[in-house]
């Protein structure tokens, strides 16, 4: 049966509390989930204070700010600090995000930071990436033809044809609306989740494409594409404003339209 | 030990090729109990300021028949697939998997045949008796 409870050594424990800053008067109060799977110990939520008048205002200046100044040992991702990477998505406030475009101005009094949901945790705020990536992988996100392209130019595409990957390409495979889904949390080992089946959709509507079929033929499976119940937690959460669960939508009309 | 690689585990054994069709019917079935449902509640609603004879002619009228009888087994088909989906969302274990998945359809097929006869005995027995 599916878990509904965390494992014993995976309850989260009180954690370290830092005091503020002496001097500090516009005082933030972070939690932030802490593991570290060397230490043999359960993970715990420690509580930052930090000054705000001396960070930046997004949620990865205060975790940057905290690394730098209280605890070097916080683990977490960031590269590009403008939402173009994906690499910061962690759950911020109950939600799945970016910690690079989420102001800590909109978030609540005492911000909550914990990693991604679900996925194992390699260390504090850095989940283990490996199998959404291979799900990627598995869908062949790349354009697969059989007509050689033209000698002297590349494969056109007409402006009607590329609007059709509008709101599709942009996206990061940052992996919060796949880990903010429950479906993916009970069967993320089978289902593809709802970043990857946008990834999926992104080729079967690109027009250059020519196996559509195939790809259709290979997410035409109970486990990898109708566990989506339209639970839309997927497009609620996204960080880029994009809309994963009307994406599966069309991955499922068109394997009805086949068959009409 | 697994040496699988990553991407030979999210492979797995690869598309079954199916579940279109019980997901479209899933929908066609919601679609259509939707008036069905209505037209039973009010019925249903009905019955308190009815008498046992009235039910009786009422079931007989051939419409009466043809709808409940629709009514039966296009919600026990869309109960037996909504269960399957909920047996394939939370029970992981296999043998569970395929009792729950047989036992799902032998109560619907059951409950199905079982109400069916008991309309068709009372518009085809009772209502002449």
């Amino acid at each position: 049966m599916a878990d509904f409870n965390l494992p014993e050594n995976s309850k989260v424990k009180p954690g370290k509390v830092w005091a503020a800053p002496v001097g500090a008067k516009r005082i933030k109060r972070i939690e932030v989930y802490r593991y570290d799977p060397e230490s043999g110990e359960n993970p715990r939520l420690d509580v930052f204070h930090i000054d705000l008048d001396r960070c930046a205002p997004m949620v990865l200046d205060a975790l940057l700010l905290i690394k730098n100044e209280i605890d070097p040992k916080l683990a977490f991702r960031r590269s590009c600090r403008e939402g173009v990477c994906g690499s910061c998505s962690m759950n911020i406030d109950g939600h799945n995000t970016l910690a690079c475009t989420k102001a800590m101005d909109d978030c609540s009094e005492v911000i909550r930071i914990y990693p991604l949901p679900h996925l194992p945790v390699v260390k504090d705020l850095v989940p283990d990436m490996t199998h959404f990536y291979a799900q990627y992988a598995s869908i062949k996100p790349w354009i697969v033809t059989q007509t050689p392209p033209p000698a002297d130019r590349e494969r056109l595409q007409s402006k009607e044809e590329r609007s059709k990957l509008d709101g599709l390409v942009e996206c990061i495979l940052c992996a919060s609306c796949s880990t903010s889904c429950p479906s993916y949390w009970w069967n993320g080992d089978r289902y593809l989740g709802p970043a990857v089946l946008l990834q999926s959709y992104r080729w079967i509507a690109d027009s250059r494409d020519e196996t559509t079929g195939e790809r259709l033929d290979e997410l035409e499976d109970p486990f990898k594409l109708y566990r989506c119940h339209t639970i839309m937690n997927c497009t609620d959460t996204c960080p880029k404003g994009l809309n994963p669960a009307k994406a599966i939508a069309e991955i499922k009309k068109l394997l009805v339209e086949r068959q009409k | 030990m697994n040496f699988q690689t990553p991407l030979a585990r999210a492979r797995g054994l690869g598309s079954a090729r199916q579940g279109s069709h019980d997901w479209w019917q899933q929908r066609v079935t919601a679609v259509a109990l939707v008036p069905l449902s209505l037209w039973l509640a009010i019925h249903l609603s009905k019955l308190p300021s009815t008498t046992y004879v009235e039910v009786l002619q009422w079931m007989s009228l051939p419409w009466n028949t043809i709808l409940l009888l629709s009514f039966i087994f296009l919600s026990l088909y869309h109960a037996m697939l909504g269960l399957q989906v909920v047996i394939e969302d939370y029970v992981h274990n296999d043998w569970m998997k395929i009792i729950g998945m047989l036992g799902v359809r032998l109560v619907t097929a059951f409950l199905a045949l079982s109400t069916a006869f008991s309309v068709l005995r009372i518009v085809f027995v009772e209502s002449h008796g």
